[in-house]
């Protein structure tokens, strides 16, 4: 066992929050913070900001909708809203705090280099509505990050504007959608193997298609013949997430692309876990028609909370001319155009199937993810994907003797270790071994996902975490994974030690409480 | 009144030409605490396989498969304020949806309680 957390706050010496043996006026204990919601915080209405006092005529046009009372804002100070702020960041997780082994979400270190280059001064204090002429820099930031992304995945081309990886999803189903429309064969169905990621469904049908499954092999991969199968002329494409979320490569990828494409339709690649193949296979190579890349993943730009997403979308030669618009386009002399309405037609751009957003795209992100990209190069890259398929194998066979994997005998995982509830103890779940992982001080795996498997539990470490950070998770899962099966009952209350207790999940999802209201008065 | 199961286990309880479907007991186990239901609207036609209705818990949303074709003549409405009845009655008051069913020869396929009981040791 490691010994962590040597002259710290042990949990020896009492429980956090404001039980336990000795009781402070103040609710907090020693520098572990109790904060209530900012609402309550508020006394007297205040303002931090001094404004010059100014007499305006309403506008008559508002009419009935003037604001007749004062909004009910907390009116903190300056001050006092830092510190909640912080206060409150001091219970939360991150991955500034220790390593978050969330499944299919690739939550990696963010490197601080990406941090300076992002802040400089002519890219972080742009204006979108700036002149083209004054923005060239940023346009071909833009530009150059496209040409990375197009060539790690073997791409015609891309759309850089999608805001996150559902966005982008939606951006290359438009694209398939405007692909076949122009042919005069709108299509109706989506075929979704049951591997595939969850917001694969929810982009079918919000584009207007039916949803059908494709059930998954006993080995966790995509049925290739019950794929096969469902192919014909109604079916637009498949979406596929590769590798999977069972943490399988799709090995059979390409004759899937093959057949689809015999069939008239088009392949959709989710590629939320790039991560796990960047720099070793192009999706291009294996007939991908359209793949969104989240570079909060793969590309190192925050993620969870510290966002924003953004999503690309790299396309095949066939999808190519209905991407969206705007787009970045280098001509003879050396100079970056933004692609707009305006001038689409000079760069032969005429089918485009209409824009995802107002703007350029997430701007902070693309010099993030330029300057990771830059700072690895491309053989940096590759080593990112074997590191973070090295680390997920690593979890898996350290842990496979008390925790079940479904698919241990499937070979090799690529970028996430997959384990059932199969092992544990009657009457303990996977929610006990996450609550369990709490107590340790750690985020939490992703939990009852993948569907297919029983209880499951996703634990990505990307190639961020050192041996020494996984060996000290691994021990604590291990702990936690035996007292499961031992059936120790103190699991069942977990987390002991976090600022909450185990919360009612169950209540807030039935009858959630969004909105704060004052106490009412007695 | 008979009662035949599906091997994606939902129920359907027959009377005459009116079928009341939920979904089973092992069904509502597995999905653990039930926080809502989404059901049929009144007049649906709707046909065999058919995804009807979702039932969403702390772990996932689920489809509900129809078991029979048919026109939707009811749904449980007690189950907007307690989707719970499902997890504590699945098989009795945590019924879903009733349907007129329009081709009663596609309830010879389906399992008896007996052979459901048996498909259900076998998972």
């Amino acid at each position: 066992m490691n010994v962590v957390n040597a002259s710290g706050w042990k949990p020896s010496m009492g429980e956090g929050g404001t039980s336990g043996d000795a009781v402070t006026a103040s609710g907090d204990r020693g520098l572990m913070l109790e904060e209530p919601l900012i609402f309550e915080l508020a006394g007297e209405p205040t303002t931090g900001v001094d404004f010059e006092h100014c007499e305006l005529e309403p506008i008559a046009a508002l009419d009935k909708h003037l604001r007749k009372a004062p909004l009910a804002l907390p009116g903190l100070s300056e001050g006092e809203t830092v510190r909640h702020y912080t206060r409150l960041s001091r219970q939360n997780y991150a991955i500034d705090l220790g390593p978050f082994p969330l499944g299919s979400c690739t939550m990696k270190h963010n490197p601080r280099l990406n941090e300076k280059v992002a802040r400089l001064p002519g890219f972080a204090d742009l204006h979108p509505l700036q002149p083209g002429d004054t923005i060239r820099g940023a346009l071909e930031v833009i530009n150059e990050l496209a040409f990375w992304l197009i060539d790690l995945t073997g791409m015609s081309g891309v759309a850089m504007s999608p805001k996150a990886g559902a966005h982008g999803e939606l951006c290359g189903v438009l694209c398939i959608r405007a692909a076949l429309e122009a042919k005069g064969d709108a299509r109706e169905v989506l075929l979704v193997p049951e591997s595939a990621h969850g917001t694969n469904p929810a982009t079918a049908a919000f584009a207007g298609y039916r949803v059908e499954n494709i059930p998954a092999t006993a080995e966790g991969r995509v049925d290739l013949d019950a794929l096969k199968a469902r192919l014909g002329p109604d079916v637009a494409g498949v979406m596929i997430t590769n590798p999977n979320t069972c943490g399988l490569f799709e090995r059979d990828m390409k004759a899937i692309s093959d057949a689809v494409h015999a069939a008239g339709g088009y392949v959709y690649c989710d590629g939320a876990n790039f991560n796990a193949i960047v720099g070793k296979v192009r999706p291009g190579d294996l007939g991908v028609d359209a793949m969104h890349i989240n570079l909060h993943k793969t590309f190192s730009t925050p993620h969870g909370g510290g966002g924003p997403g953004s999503g690309p979308v790299v396309l095949s030669e066939a999808l190519c001319p209905y991407g969206p618009l705007p787009f970045t386009a280098k001509t003879a002399d050396g100079i970056v155009h933004l692609v707009e309405e305006d001038n689409a037609a000079e760069f032969d751009h005429k089918q485009a199937f209409g824009r995802m957003v107002a703007f350029h795209g997430q701007m902070g992100m693309f010099t993030r993810a330029l300057a990771y990209i830059l700072s690895h190069g491309a053989d940096g890259l590759r080593q990112v994907a074997e590191d973070a398929v090295l680390n997920a194998n690593y979890i898996l066979r350290s842990c496979e003797d008390l925790l079940d994997a479904p698919f241990g005998q499937s070979g090799p995982c690529m970028h996430e270790a997959l384990f059932s509830d199969a092992s544990l103890a009657e009457h303990f779940s996977t929610l006990d071994i996450a609550k369990g992982l709490i107590d340790e001080g750690f985020h939490p795996m992703t939990v009852y996902f993948p569907l297919v498997v029983r209880g499951a539990m996703l634990v990505e470490p990307t190639e961020t975490e050192s041996k020494k950070g996984l060996d000290r998770f691994i021990a604590s899962l291990r702990h936690v994974a035996q007292r499961a099966r031992d059936g120790d009952e103190a699991l069942h209350d977990a987390p002991h030690f976090a600022p909450r207790r185990r919360l009612d999940e169950t209540q807030a999802a039935r009858k959630p409480v969004l909105t704060w209201k004052p106490a009412a008065e007695d | 009144m008979p009662r035949y199961f599906t091997e994606d286990h939902e129920w359907i309880d027959v009377e005459g030409d009116v079928g009341t479907v939920g979904i089973t007991d092992y069904a509502q186990s597995q999905l653990g605490d039930i926080t809502y239901v989404e059901l049929p609207s009144e007049g649906t036609d709707v046909t065999k396989g058919d995804s009807v209705s979702v039932v969403d818990s702390v772990k996932a949303a689920s489809d509900v498969y129809t078991p029979v074709s048919g026109s939707v003549t009811a749904a449980n409405a007690a189950l907007a304020d307690e989707p719970e009845l499902v997890n504590t009655d699945a098989e009795e008051t945590g019924w879903l949806y009733r349907i007129a069913i329009s081709d009663s020869s596609e309830l010879e396929p389906l399992m008896d309680r007996k052979a459901y009981d048996a498909y259900v040791a076998g998972l």
